[in-house]
């Protein structure tokens, strides 16, 4: 009997997508919203009537329509970063500014939501359901605030040919910092407006 | 030492530790007046020891961040002191006021003392931590000035880096926040709210940037590590520090009359500020495990490598402990907060100032390191204290639990002094082990002291 060559494919090392920092911080953020969430799920069950009540007056309409904005966001930041992976950085950088304008679009559409519920009277102090509910979307409204200065931040880094298939590290850093921005509201979303 | 007005940090380091010193008598005193009431009474009362205790304990540590700040930014920024001459005479100034209010505690009855420093004028006095008179408080806000404009003068004339500009924002967050030690409004829990704003603001805010750059500084100088990995890891630090902190002092919330909200925006928040204690730490051992060169200052890294550790123990754990509102409804102004006060003070501030003097001390005095022997002895006050503080926490820890239970779980509750009466044996404890941090500190002291061969030339 012959003994064979094991043949091994010839992978390239395993690379980490981004600096082990941001997902050193990405990993916090994710603790800090988990106990959040952990939180509301704890309180809720305790007062279901009082939540399933409360949650009828969200406007379920625009929760749907910001979360289409952030997934088409995000989609738009992966042709981004698959576009300088590819040595198009420069041309590909308008990806990261039609995710830019959803994002926006995702503050506008937040904006009139909270200034529907600040005319009703709703505040922090208003019901246990009202200050998760202001608590958890506002906390996430900042997240989103930063995400996109950090977009704007790699946007012109792309347009001044700054990343490319050498140097992905800040731009793989910054996608998965919006990844997770959107990761969030997709649990934030069923949990706080459409589970009942 | 690479700048001449570096040298202008040698005699803060020294009032820093003479400081020390006396705030370790006073809690040694105040610590026997917890077992034998009447000890030392009508000379030092209990509430005049606490006073000079804790009061001392921040203006060491004041003197230390000065120290260390005056040592660190020159070489950071590549240029000499913008003015050494200054730093000289903030030296005195603030030292000769900081003797002077600790001496008008211990001779002149508090009352007299708030009614002949214009405590009338403005009413600023009475108030846990700012006990201060208002010359002593305006005296603190015109050093700071001062001394922020030196440093910052410094940093402008020379090179920019992370570690300095995180510096800064600390320093400059002090003095702020010292502010609204000035704001003293009638209404009681607009009063507790604000009064946080200094307490809380500082120690879990703006001072932790300190620490991380501090720490930074000295993990660059012993480990050889590039700047540029050390500079990320306090990015990220400092971001957590503040996001955690600031929201975090909701914790303090809970009950004094602020709306209920707190008390879940508080335990969230504040149950995290854990984290960016241990990314200390995992960060201040992992770049000694990537070190590029063996500093002969073996002494100093084992100060760097204790604060990640103690302070994520102390102001982490020990924090996370009584944190949470349901918790914190038990155990809010025991023991339990006296044990967290303690390692937390100790493991973050004191151990980091402590590294830097190990660091620099024997820089400004000519040579890389110390002698061996002196080292050893050094590291030796260092297992005593830091061991003797996980003795006084867990004694303060053990008489907290007891006190809850007595005092305020059970079904039939005891009084305050009933209570008392029954955790007198771990308050036994914790003075012993108070005195074996007294042979501790005199130990350190006596490293400065010791002779011996000198390790390497000065770099």
């Amino acid at each position: 009997m012959t003994s064979q060559a094991l043949i091994l494919p010839d992978t390239p090392p395993q690379r980490l997508a981004g600096d082990l920092a941001i997902w050193f911080f990405i990993g916090a953020e994710l603790v800090a919203f988990a106990a959040f969430f952990g939180a509301y799920a704890f309180t809720r069950a305790s007062h279901v009537a009082e939540f399933n009540l409360a949650q009828q007056g969200l406007n379920r309409d625009a929760g749907a329509v910001n979360t289409l904005l952030l997934l088409t966001a995000s989609a738009f930041v992966v042709r981004a970063v698959q576009g300088a992976l590819a040595g198009r950085a420069r041309a590909d950088a308008v990806w990261l500014l039609a995710a830019i304008v959803c994002g926006i679009g995702f503050l506008g559409v937040k904006g009139v939501e909270y200034a529907a519920a600040f005319d009703q009277g709703i505040s922090l102090s208003s019901s246990t359901f009202h200050m998760f509910y202001l608590s958890l979307t506002f906390f996430h409204f900042m997240h989103v605030i930063l995400g996109l200065v950090i977009l704007v931040v790699l946007w012109a880094g792309m347009r001044a040919g700054r990343y490319g298939p050498q140097d992905m590290n800040g731009l793989e850093s910054g996608a998965a910092y919006w990844h997770m921005v959107d990761l969030v509201w997709l649990i934030l979303f069923p949990l706080v407006y459409v589970i009942h | 030492m690479q700048y001449q007005s570096q040298a202008v940090a040698k005699p803060y380091f020294i009032a820093a530790i003479a400081l020390f010193t006396g705030q370790i008598l006073f809690g040694l005193i105040m610590g026997m007046q917890y077992v034998v009431g009447d000890f030392l009474f009508p000379e030092i009362p209990f509430n005049v020891a606490r006073m000079v205790h804790t009061n001392l304990l921040i203006v060491w540590l004041l003197f230390g961040f000065m120290g260390a700040a005056y040592y660190m930014v020159p070489e950071e920024s590549e240029t000499e002191l913008f003015s050494p001459r200054l730093a000289i005479a903030l030296f005195w100034i603030f030292l000769v006021a900081g003797a002077a209010t600790v001496l008008g505690y211990l001779f002149v009855p508090y009352a007299t003392l708030a009614q002949m420093t214009g405590n009338d004028l403005l009413a600023t006095m009475g108030r846990e931590f700012l006990e201060q008179p208002l010359p002593t408080k305006l005296g603190i806000v015109v050093v700071a000035l001062a001394f922020l404009f030196n440093i910052t003068m410094t940093v402008l004339k020379g090179r920019k880096t992370a570690i300095s500009t995180v510096l800064l924002l600390g320093l400059w967050g002090l003095a702020i926040f010292f502010l609204f030690s000035f704001y003293n409004p009638h209404n009681l829990v607009k009063d507790k709210y604000y009064w946080w704003w200094v307490v809380h603001l500082w120690v879990e805010g703006v001072w932790e940037l300190i620490l991380g750059s501090l720490l930074a500084f000295v993990l660059i100088k012993v480990t050889g590590v590039d700047r540029e990995v050390i500079e990320k890891w306090l990015y990220v630090i400092i971001t957590l520090t503040l996001v955690t902190g600031i929201i975090g002092t909701g914790h303090h919330y809970y009950w004094i009359g602020a709306p209920e909200y707190w008390q879940w925006w508080g335990s969230v928040f504040s149950a995290l500020e854990p984290i960016p204690f241990f990314a200390m730490t995992v960060f201040a051992f992992n770049m000694v495990n990537r070190r590029r060169r063996e500093h002969p200052n073996k002494a100093a890294v084992l100060w760097a490598l204790g604060t990640g550790v103690m302070a994520f123990l102390g102001a982490g754990v020990w924090g996370f402990l009584h944190t949470l509102a349901p918790v914190n409804y038990y155990t809010h102004g025991s023991q339990i907060t006296a044990a967290h006060g303690h390692m937390a003070f100790y493991g973050a501030y004191v151990m980091v100032v402590l590294t830097l003097i190990s660091y620099a001390m024997p820089i400004i005095r000519g040579r890389a390191a110390n002698s061996n022997k002196a080292q050893v002895l050094e590291m030796w006050s260092f297992w005593l204290m830091t061991i003797a503080m996980v003795f006084i926490t867990l004694f303060l820890t053990a008489a907290g639990i007891l006190q809850v239970w007595l005092q305020r779980v059970s079904d039939t509750p005891m009084g305050f002094m009933a209570t008392q009466d029954q955790v007198v044996l771990f308050y036994w404890m914790r003075e012993w082990a108070g005195l074996m941090f007294l042979v501790g500190l005199v130990t350190y002291i006596v490293s400065f002291f010791v002779k011996g061969e000198d390790s390497a030339a000065t770099q």
